[in-house]
């Protein structure tokens, strides 16, 4: 709740349809771009809409592919994604990506329609309890009743959305509430009573930190989502404190980008799927320092095992995130560029210099756990490698103003492994949630904000079927979106799981009956492109790079590649399987306990 | 797993924006992640404000607790969040309503029983009693077994409200 300046004096202002004030609102929050589906609920907003042009509205084909759209656009901007769906079956298809946008800390409002607040509880036409059911998969919502408190709701809703840990906020909008007029408020008017999360950390924590920091013999930074969230400037500083300092730093899955990959400090993303350099250093350190990263199981992995004999440091905007799965011995609450522009004051006003001595011993044992190089595979003249593929659009595009999306699954694993960011921003993936489907849209979201960029969606066969209607979205705005299909005939990263764990019984995990993805992306409008042999990958890049039109490129792939390294579930980092076979694979079976972990 | 840690029970106060969904905010977010509420009272405390009083009791290790807390923080309507067990010096208590339906000498002990607890006596018939009790959870825990051999038919509590001893305010 809020204070509304003058709320008492409407009728000194103009009074606007409930439908107006929403317009209005978001205009004046700078939104350009709204991505949404039409439906009864929501007509008087669409008919407002149809009267004005400071608004863009991008229809999608389905409510989900908003939500996703909504988050690439985000993603890459810091700015909110803005989603309007109508009510029912509008609100209920929005729930997977709000619950995806919740998971992965992303800034998203939705609007979604409701019927009129007299029916509501009636089971009326298209009704659904949409705060109930999104209770949980937002940050906030509302139920606005009254046209008096809409203008005062949406601010607020920008408020809660982009504060703190950023995150989904819906509002929901009875139909009489969108005909009914009231009285308009700007941005300015709306202060928000309870929610104002701490942003600049506490001094002392920082001095404990620095103290932990000038000592450490084997530290190691792990940066997360977080930093991308805090903006540019976080990143910037974040790699400033790397590069001073000379430690060694890991990124998590959502981290990538926030410190160069070519820096030689860092030393790959960590976690299930990341670097053995990553996993071991994080396994031996002795001050791990996290900045906006939330110790998630797949970084982890047996948390009795992990990191056992470091000192750790947690920097987050949340404070229910520190010490939620590890205890940690300097938690400090704050945003990740403020609480770095501390650290870095109170390093030079104690001219600290690192253990440069113990540090290089350090780096000598990380250089040798490097030397393993854990992603190196052989490419034969056959059969492509997916990671191949990978590593040939990453070398082709680098030059480009790129930004990659991916799917779910083992190309996603093999595009964050092999794809280098240099900068943030540039890598949108479903982290937390490992939403099949979030990919293409989220491309699509993508392609609208950088409208001269490259933007790939580095996919799966399975999961692109998942949203494939978007194709339909990006050939009528005329968005040069990329799918690079990974075409294994598996959904590869369930195909792995059986092999590990169920005995190689393939249950359900084989795509039978696959699309001929040239015709379907034709079909839709697109190019479609195919490439089967290593020595026509580069040809087939070069022709989707420059066609400057929405194309989709079916890659098939080696059927059997895995994905490694892989921390097996319920294993510790130091417990790494490097490869399919021989020496490296696992000497004990999974345990038990690893079994029931997803 | 992290090395077990000993369960504690702790009293958190709340104070949140009476408005629609807080209450079901506050009770999904113990269902949703697995938190246990022994107790939980609501009322709106302050009118003008808008503004009501949750009161919960939880059980969990210390790492739980702090999550709870901070879980609670992080929710958009709460104002304040307090852990009244560790917060210092501060009082609980809870009122419950007995009935019991006796004759003859357990009617009778019931009745000098509810003067040593200081119940009153709200309602009475021939054949029955409603007993009123106000005290900490394990008085009334008490006086609930007592009354249990001597015809306790039916028990309706409030749960548990706190507040800090001392001159400080919440
Ligand atoms: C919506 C959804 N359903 C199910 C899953 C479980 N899942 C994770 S990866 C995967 C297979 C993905 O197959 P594909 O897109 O072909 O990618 P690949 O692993 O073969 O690269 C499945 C089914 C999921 N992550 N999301
Ligand atoms: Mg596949």
């Amino acid at each position: 709740m809020s204070s509304v300046a003058d709320a008492t004096s409407p009728d000194l202002r103009a009074e606007l349809t409930g439908s107006e004030i929403v317009l209005k609102a978001l205009v004046d929050q700078g939104v350009e771009l709204i991505f949404g589906y039409p439906g009864g609920a929501v007509l008087p907003i669409y008919d407002a809409l149809f009267q004005q042009n400071a608004l863009r509205h991008i229809l999608v084909r389905q409510e989900g592919g908003a939500v996703h759209a909504a988050e690439g656009y985000a993603r890459s901007t810091g700015k909110v994604g803005v989603v309007l769906v109508t009510s029912g079956p509008g609100a209920t298809n929005a729930v997977t990506g709000l619950t995806d946008a919740l998971m992965d800390s992303i800034p998203v409002i939705c609007l979604t329609g409701q019927v009129p607040t007299h029916l509501i509880g009636n089971d009326a036409f298209q009704e659904a309890d949409t705060t109930g059911i999104t209770r949980p998969c937002t940050k906030h919502n509302y139920l606005v009743k009254d046209v008096r408190q809409l203008a005062r709701v949406m601010h607020e809703a920008f408020h809660v959305a982009t504060s703190g840990r950023p995150g989904p906020v819906v509002i929901d909008l009875p139909k009489d509430v969108l005909f009914a007029k009231g009285p308009y408020v700007g941005p300015e008017a709306v202060k928000h009573r309870s929610y104002n999360p701490r942003r600049v950390p506490e001094q002392a924590r920082i001095a404990e930190a620095v103290d932990l920091l000038m000592k450490a013999k084997r530290p190691i930074v792990y940066g997360g989502g977080g930093i991308i969230n805090s903006g540019p400037d976080a990143s910037r500083l974040v790699t400033e404190f790397v590069r001073r300092s000379g430690f060694p730093c890991t990124l998590t899955l959502m981290g990538l980008g926030a410190v160069p990959a070519a820096d030689p400090h860092f030393l790959g993303m960590l976690g299930m799927h990341g670097s053995y350099e990553a996993n071991m250093a994080m396994h031996d350190c002795d001050v791990m320092f996290a900045v906006g990263s939330r110790f998630d199981d797949r970084v982890t992995g047996r948390l009795n095992a992990f990191s056992p004999n470091s000192r750790k440091i947690h920097v987050d905007i949340d404070p229910s995130s520190i010490n939620k799965n590890v205890r940690v011995e300097v938690p400090i609450v704050g945003d990740v560029a403020e609480t770095m522009k501390a650290i870095l004051a109170e390093w030079d006003r104690r001219r600290a210099e690192p253990d440069r001595k113990s540090l290089a011993t350090w780096w000598g044992q990380i250089e040798s756990w490097r030397a393993r190089k854990c992603f190196a595979i052989a490419q034969g003249a056959d059969v492509i490698k997916p990671q191949y593929a990978v590593q040939r659009l990453y070398e082709l595009t680098k030059d480009r103003e790129t930004f990659i999306t991916t799917e779910v699954g083992q190309h996603q694993m093999w595009a964050a492994q092999l794809y280098r960011f240099e900068r943030p921003n540039r890598w949108m993936t479903s982290g937390g949630l490992g939403t099949m489907g979030y990919g293409l849209p989220a491309a699509m979201g993508v392609q609208l904000a950088h409208p001269d960029a490259l933007v790939v969606d580095v996919a799966g066969e399975a999961s692109t079927l998942m949203n494939i209607q978007e194709l339909s979205t990006i050939v009528q705005y005329r968005l040069p979106v990329k799918v690079f299909i990974l075409n294994n005939r598996y959904m590869g990263m369930v195909r792995q799981w059986q092999e590990l764990l169920h005995g190689n019984r393939y249950s359900e995990s084989y795509m039978d009956a696959l699309p001929d993805f040239v015709k379907l992306a034709e079909a839709f409008g697109c190019v479609g492109l195919r490439c089967a042999r290593p020595g026509d990958l580069d040809g087939v890049i070069r022709e989707m790079m420059a066609n400057g039109r929405p194309t989709v490129v079916d890659v098939a792939v080696d059927e059997k590649e895995n994905c490694f390294p892989m921390i097996p579930s319920g294993a510790a980092h130091n417990e790494m399987i490097l490869g399919p076979s021989g020496k490296d694979s696992p000497g004990r079976p999974v345990s038990e306990e690893g079994m029931v972990l997803v | 797993m992290p090395p077990q840690q000993p369960i504690e029970r702790h009293t958190i106060s709340v104070i949140a924006d009476n408005e629609p969904g807080v209450l079901a905010r506050i009770v999904g977010l113990f269902s949703g992640r697995g938190y246990n509420i022994e107790s939980l009272t609501v009322a709106e405390t302050d009118a003008s404000e808008h503004l009501s009083r949750f009161t919960i009791v939880t059980s969990g290790t210390p790492m739980v607790i702090e999550q709870i807390k901070s879980q609670l923080d992080r929710l958009v309507p709460v104002h304040r969040v307090r852990d009244m067990t560790l917060g210092g010096p501060h009082v609980e208590r809870e009122l419950a309503l007995l009935k019991v339906v006796a004759t003859g000498e357990k009617r009778v002990e019931s009745l000098r029983l509810a003067d040593v607890f200081r119940a009153k006596v709200i309602d009475s018939t021939i054949q029955s009693f409603v007993f009123e009790i106000t005290g900490a959870t394990d008085k009334v825990n008490a006086f609930i077994d007592i009354l249990r051999p001597l015809g306790l038919v039916e028990v309706s509590r409030t749960g548990v409200a706190a507040i800090a001893r001392g001159t400080e305010a919440m």
